[in-house]
């Protein structure tokens, strides 16, 4: 399942969710998103965060997520999967994704869980302004997130 | 054609979105690009370096040579940033 909204979620609740009424699942792999208050890799060194805004591309982002979640249905024998992205002003603390999957056993519910995070960072058109005391800097792509998706090509 | 920019890209451009019809033998996404360049400075300034410039046709992510017709939905952003 998947949605793109400017809400919060409850982790709790759609986690639970995802496998209530389900007796094959017998693991359930969760990752979530935060916004960080620091620019970078080194929190020392770095200028704060007061914010974030995250745009997105309507329709085209939707599209991508599902064709994600189909690609790791495929690799996996997956019961439920849930993506979740926000958008629009976040402030340090807050959740911004949540990538949850269910399946009988635990090697597919964290492979597939990480494999969507992976390729949901390379592939859906998700975009962070950050705010700092200098203004507004849009984020730019990491090659450590290329080197990662890169991981689950085959 | 329906063109959207975003991020960085909109914020040079200086508009979001705008329909174009562009000139006959207009037949790629690269052409296209080539083409937007010379209409304003802020679109010039968008596509100094495609190399950090992604495009999508109809949703789809494309390369430079990709075709594009009357009709279609062209994204341009850069490399995304999201999760």
């Amino acid at each position: 399942m998947i949605r793109v909204q400017r809400e919060d979620f409850d982790i709790g609740a759609e986690v639970a969710r995802l496998y209530a009424g389900n007796g094959r699942v017998g693991g359930v792999c969760v990752f979530a998103g935060l916004v960080r208050d620091y620019l970078g890799h080194d929190p020392a060194e770095a200028p704060q965060v007061r914010a974030m805004t995250l745009e997105h591309y309507p329709g085209m982002t939707e599209k991508k997520l599902a064709e994600i979640e189909a690609e790791a249905r495929q690799r996996w024998p997956l019961e439920e999967v849930i993506i979740i992205h926000r958008y629009g002003r976040l402030e340090p603390g807050d959740r911004i994704v949540l990538v949850a999957t269910a399946s009988a056993h635990r090697d597919a519910a964290f492979e597939s869980c990480r494999f969507l995070i992976d390729w949901l960072k390379t592939r859906a058109p998700f975009w962070k302004l950050e705010e700092t005391p200098d203004g507004g800097q849009w984020v730019d792509a990491r090659d450590s997130d290329e080197a990662a998706a890169e991981r689950w090509s085959r | 054609m329906k063109l959207l920019y975003f991020a960085w890209l909109r914020s040079k451009v200086g508009i979001g979105e705008e329909a174009i019809t562009p000139p006959a033998e207009v037949a790629t996404v690269g052409q296209l690009i080539d083409w937007l360049k010379t209409r304003s400075p802020g679109h010039a300034a968008a596509f100094a370096d495609l190399r950090v410039v992604r495009v999508a046709v109809n949703h789809d992510y494309v390369q430079l040579e990709a075709p594009v017709v009357a009709g279609d939905e062209i994204a341009f952003f850069p490399p995304v940033t999201g999760g």
